[in-house]
């Protein structure tokens, strides 16, 4: 393979070989992981739409249900990930630049929000685990409709409710727990100094995933903490 | 001896390494085709087993052979395993990976070791299948309809239902794999306009892929979820819809029939050129239709809930959409016997096999008319007319497509040929079994004999027997090819690189190719079909 004459044209170590260039090879890791993220919006795109269903038959119980999540977390949460969008944009621009320590930084501070905001999670699934919100056997909710205040809630629709909010949440958090992974790797090969201008596609598609997990909370925060707040 | 001495001569995909590790390491692409071959092939033996033994109890009325509740857990795994171990990954995974980058002009896929990984997948999945089916199976169909299956059925719905999921991503990556390659891997000079039907064909699948398999998936996840936890989603009991699950099944699994069926369109639409010794007639309007079934079939799906509840107003509206997807199909059928019109046609293994692709296909696609007509839907919903329809499209179709696609690149992937006159008997025996075995399921159905059971009523028997014989003789036809292909490995005639003096850039290319699949880069700078300046082989000429 190595003395075929096509070697000649290995100027870039990160080159394949079956790329012609680096601007093919580029292009090629684009494409494949937007495509990759088009399959992510119809994954979770099933659950919105199971969501949507059930939110216009029980919107009473769901707003009621919806009221038992903690806004505060939920809002710190949200600026928790948008500024982690940030620093990931700011790592990536310090490759393009070719600075390694602001690489490492941003990174890094990536990889501290990614970690808070799986924290704050937990907290919240921790307290709804100890007020028995968990569907299944021993769930119990107790409230009444936003509304109308001498109307109980419906069990049956209040645990689906929190059925798609774990279900939604956790696959969310999951994402978070596989980028927090990447992120770690990426972290280890800037310290190391793999990426330059001339190469930083692993950089610049794993910041594209993270957008995109980050853009699946934007939306599922308002969808499961903002349903009926109103005073 | 001279024989293996000339092979022996060139350097090619299949003697530049040996051992074990150098195949289950590989990320060239031709290797993991036939990785996926023989993964498939167990696959097939499976699932057909599970058939013979359905068919074997058809034989008789009563419920002699096996028990209802074994009956059940048969039909349902022969479909998963048929389904998402055989057919869907049966063209794409093992042609498609092959040709793909050859078509193109293409060293490799753009992701070569996503490749390897998406066969890991899928043997991962197959494992998990293998032990669901020993440690007691799974009886709810191939559909998982809930709340049977999230509530009542007490095997292993869990299981098969992640082995099915993991099955999915393996699809979903290979689907990647190929749009990323045709869009940024296509040789200069290969435009859009010169690519070959089958790569158009794939492209399509693979929108497929990409788009509804992540809905099956997640579907599957909230069953396995609503099982373990009952989480009351599907559960009308709990303020559930079982509607909405199976609104989300089909919303791949109507698409999946195109995955299925796509590329073996494209497969046909590669030999019927080359046996007719034409170009295609309207290459562009054969390209466009592979493309406007994949998005049409996206907008179909509850035509498999007619009687299942839905509005009559979004019943209508669904069987409309349906009827609009016989629209390009129909464009198909009409552009290969328009392509057959005047050529001169070598009735040869692959294209005796693509004759039986397009007349069972339309008359698969036909009965599909009849199932979207809302009054004759109510009639034969759930009985053996809708069984014979979809197996006229996914065996009589896809299957016949696959074989075909099989012999007509056998030279190129082994480098050698099979024997011309036994593939001509086996093409013969296919058609001849399969048409015993599905056409009385037509008749069955419309007198009224329900699916899924194990017994029926007396008066159906000589139908059901000669069903039965029929899927006799098709295990004759299944059987004598995977022999004949053995055999040729080592004994069939050393191939040429261009035996059928086809076109196509896989052809300009040893047989087998070269690792890196062209000794130089190729440049493209004719049309696609260039058979007016293509001279026929001798010898496919004299009939062989
Ligand atoms: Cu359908």
């Amino acid at each position: 393979m190595a003395d075929s004459p096509i070697a000649v044209e290995h100027h870039n170590p990160a080159l394949k070989h079956h790329f012609a260039d680096m601007e093919q090879q580029r292009e090629a890791s684009s494409l494949g992981m937007w495509l990759f993220l088009a399959t992510e919006i119809m994954f979770f795109g099933g659950m919105f739409c199971a969501y949507l269903i059930y939110r216009l038959w029980y919107f009473p119980d769901f707003g009621a249900a919806s009221n038992s999540l903690d806004i505060t977390l939920g809002a710190v949460n949200t600026a928790v990930l948008i500024c982690s969008s940030l620093t990931v944009v700011m790592a990536v621009r310090a490759a393009q630049l070719g600075k390694r320590q602001q690489q490492v930084i941003y990174l890094a501070l990536t990889l501290v929000l990614g970690l808070a905001f799986l924290g704050v999670k937990a907290v919240e699934w921790t307290s709804k685990f100890k007020e028995h919100h968990i569907p299944g056997p021993t769930f119990n909710f107790e409230g009444s409709i936003p509304s109308h205040p001498d109307q109980p809630v419906d069990q049956h629709h209040a645990q689906i409710f929190f059925s798609l909010y774990f279900a939604m949440t956790g696959m969310h958090a999951l994402h978070m727990v596989i980028g927090v992974g990447i992120f770690s790797y990426l972290l280890y090969h800037a310290w190391k100094g793999t990426y330059t201008p001339e190469y930083y596609t692993p950089l610049e598609n794993s910041g594209l995933y993270w957008h995109f997990v980050d853009i699946v909370w934007i939306y599922l925060f308002p969808l499961l903490y903002l349903i009926d707040r109103k005073k | 001896m001279a024989t293996a001495a000339i092979t022996a001569e060139r350097e090619n995909y299949l003697n530049q390494e040996y051992g074990i590790k150098s195949w289950l390491l590989t990320v060239d692409h031709k290797r993991i085709a036939l990785l996926y071959l023989l993964s498939i092939t167990f696959f097939f033996f499976i699932g057909g087993f599970f058939a013979l033994l359905i068919r074997l109890e058809l034989l008789t009325p009563a419920g002699d052979l096996v028990q209802a509740d074994t009956y059940n857990k048969l039909f349902s795994m022969h479909g998963q395993v048929m389904i998402f171990f055989f057919l869907i990954p049966s063209i794409p995974a093992v042609l498609g990976n092959f040709l793909v980058p050859l078509m193109i002009g293409a060293k490799d896929l753009a992701f070569p070791r996503i490749n390897l990984l998406s066969w890991y997948l899928y043997i991962i999945a197959g494992v998990l299948m293998v032990h669901c089916m020993l440690t007691g199976g799974v009886d709810t169909g191939w559909t998982f309809y809930t709340p049977f299956s999230t509530a009542f059925s007490n095997t292993k719905v869990i299981e098969a239902g992640l082995a099915i999921f993991i099955s999915g991503f393996s699809s979903i990556l290979t689907g990647l794999n190929f749009v990323v390659t045709i869009h940024r891997m296509r040789a200069p000079g290969m435009t859009w306009d010169r690519l070959p039907l089958f790569i158009w064909a794939h492209y399509a699948t693979s929108i497929i892929q990409l788009l509804g398999t992540p809905v099956v998936a997640v579907t599957l996840v909230l069953v396995v979820l609503e099982r373990a936890l009952h989480l009351g989603i599907f559960d009308p009991t709990r303020g559930g819809d079982p509607l909405l699950f199976q609104h989300l099944f089909w919303f791949y699994s109507h698409p999946a029939v195109y995955i299925m069926i796509l590329p073996s369109m494209g497969v046909v639409t590669e030999i019927i050129p080359c046996f007719c010794r034409k170009r295609i007639f309207g290459y562009k309007f054969v390209a466009l239709s592979s493309i406007s079934i994949a998005v049409f079939g996206f907008l179909v799906w509850a035509h498999h809930m007619f009687v299942a509840g839905i509005s009559l107003y979004a019943a209508l509206i669904f069987s409309a959409l349906s009827y609009l997807v016989a629209v390009p199909s129909a464009i198909k059928v009409f552009n290969w016997t328009a392509t057959m019109y005047k050529g001169s046609i070598t009735f040869s293994t692959p294209m005796l096999y693509a004759f039986g692709f397009v007349g069972l296909f339309t008359m698969g696609g036909l009965t599909g008319l009849f199932l979207a007509a809302l009054g004759l839907d109510v009639h034969v919903t759930d009985t053996y007319f809708v069984v014979a329809h979809f197996h006229y499209i996914m065996v009589g179709g896809a299957l016949m497509g696959y074989l075909g696609g099989m012999h007509f690149w056998w030279p190129k992937i082994s480098g050698r040929m099979y024997p011309e006159s036994l593939g001509r008997l086996a093409a013969l025996i296919v058609f001849l079994g399969f048409n015993l075995t599905f056409f009385p399921q037509f008749i069955l159905g419309y007198l009224g004999m329900p699916r899924r059971y194990w017994q029926y009523p007396p008066e159906f028997q000589v139908l059901n027997v000669l069903s039965t014989a029929g899927a006799t003789v098709l295990a004759v036809g299944y059987l004598l090819p995977m022999v004949y292909f053995l055999w040729s490995m080592r004994y069939g005639k050393v191939a040429p690189d261009n035996p059928w003096g086809a076109s196509g850039l896989e052809w300009m290319t040893t047989s087998p190719p070269p690792t890196f699949n062209f000794d130089q880069p190729p440049v493209v700078n004719w049309e696609a079909y260039d058979y007016e300046h293509i001279p026929a082989p001798q010898e496919a000429r004299s009939g062989g």
